[in-house]
């Protein structure tokens, strides 16, 4: 057999409906981006799932790194005054 | 001094936070991770998980997007033949769903860090296998109603439960699949129906479909719950939510009435129902029809890897075009903007 070449993977992105943002719905092989517009069309939208699609090559996803989750996010965690519950208000105030 | 400290306890918190993972223990990360599991958060392909969980997960998965693929051959048999119109047109759109099916799975296995050719070539050699069902032959219209009735049925319950699977990427494609299955069993049943009502021949050739799919389907739950190799394991890591057993009486239990209602017999001639538990009661199921199909020796195992093989060969020079046009076409635009 000739030199075994993969259609690169591709991560397919579906706007349900007007004003929702493009969601991850899934993945798959195409061998260029229309390609894989039309395969994302007869794969995840069979049903009318979506109004537009998306689709990036996985390869361009640089993604944070599911170890690191504590020290990334921990900048966020000791900051409850961003929080509108954190003030307390007497209850005479209305409409806040 | 004090603040100099300070910063090097500070350095030192941060470097352990983000080495985790080296400087855990296995025994640490296997306790982290069975936490998550038993408290149902999901496991994403980048976490860490143990080895044999992510075996047990290509395994199942591909074998899953197996199935899905070699199950559009017994149905496909029947698309040039289908009585109507609609019929044939329902007929398409469900088979066009399995291969949906087969392809989300396949892309949940990919997360796993395995190549989708690797899994099809296993397909290919024998080592991985599919469900057994696909193995047996289509002879009638009516067979096409006895599938999407039992076989899908049986799959919608084997299926439903793993919508709540631990492992995220194959719980999202559950529920995708789940969501497209009823129609299948629904499109399935009507098609039954009509048999049933119609005339002699049709009804006799309703209850023939019905005697040959009938055990096939119940053995698509797997060996007895005395005889599951994977299932303790399968459990505990939440893979598996119930017993081959408790699925098979589920179905079971729903199907009998449904067979009586289209005035067809269920061909187990030890069927009763049990007052006390208000259940269906089956015979046993003969295991070694089931192993011998397994093993290959179905009606249809050789056909079916046959017909595999061939579309992914013949296909080959398709991948390679679409490849090379692709490639000519980004030179082209690349040409153009110079
Ligand atoms: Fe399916
Ligand atoms: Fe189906």
């Amino acid at each position: 057999m000739s030199s075994k070449k993969n259609w690169p993977l591709w991560e397919v992105f579906i706007r349900s409906k007007a004003g929702l943002n493009h969601r991850h719905s899934g993945s798959l092989h195409a061998a260029d981006a229309d390609m894989a517009l039309e395969m994302a069309r007869d794969v995840y939208t069979r049903r009318n799932e979506g109004v537009s699609i998306w689709v990036v090559e996985s390869n361009n996803i640089h993604a944070s790194d599911p170890d690191a989750k504590d020290a990334l996010f921990d900048p966020a965690n000791d900051k409850i005054y961003r929080h509108p519950t954190f003030y307390e208000l007497p209850d005479e105030v209305k409409h806040m | 001094m004090i603040l100099v400290i300070a910063i090097a306890l500070w350095a030192v918190e941060i470097y352990i936070r983000n080495h985790t993972r080296e400087l855990m223990s296995e025994k640490d990360l296997e306790k982290i991770f069975q936490d998550k599991v038993d408290n149902e958060v999901k496991i994403e392909p980048k976490d860490w998980m143990p080895d044999a969980y992510r075996k047990t997960l290509v395994r199942q998965i591909s074998q899953h997007a197996h199935s899905e693929v070699v199950g559009m051959l017994p149905e496909a048999n029947w698309i040039t033949r289908a009585p109507s119109l609609t019929r044939k047109v329902a007929l398409l759109a469900k088979i066009q769903d399995e291969a949906g099916h087969g392809l989300y799975l396949y892309s949940a296995c990919e997360t796993l860090g395995v190549e989708r050719d690797e899994t099809i070539e296993d397909l290919h050699s024998g080592k991985a296998k599919y469900s057994s069902i696909f193995n047996y032959p289509t002879l009638t219209w009516a067979d096409i109603g006895a599938i999407g009735w039992l076989v899908d049925g049986a799959a919608i319950m084997n299926q439903v439960p793993l919508c709540r699977c631990s492992f995220g990427p194959y719980s999202r494609a559950m529920i995708r699949v789940c969501k497209e299955e009823s129609f299948h069993q629904r499109q399935g049943y009507s098609i039954m129906l009509k048999m049933a009502q119609g005339t002699a021949e049709q009804k006799r050739m309703a209850q023939d479909a019905i005697n040959r799919w009938w055990w096939p389907a119940l053995m698509m739950f797997g060996p007895n719950d005395s005889d599951s190799e994977h299932s303790a394991q399968s459990m505990k890591w939440k893979i598996k939510r119930f017993s081959n057993d408790e699925l098979r009486q589920r179905f079971l239990d729903m199907t009998v009435p449904q067979c009586h209602l289209l005035g067809c017999e269920v061909p187990d001639p030890d069927l009763k129902f049990n007052e006390e538990t208000g259940h269906w009661e089956m015979g046993e199921i003969d295991w070694d029809e089931f192993w011998n199909v397994v093993k290959g020796n179905g009606k249809c195992n050789r056909e079916r890897l046959r017909a595999r093989k061939g579309a992914y060969d013949n296909g080959e020079w398709v991948r390679e075009a679409a490849l090379a046009y692709a490639e000519k076409k980004r030179k082209r635009k690349a040409a153009a903007a110079a």
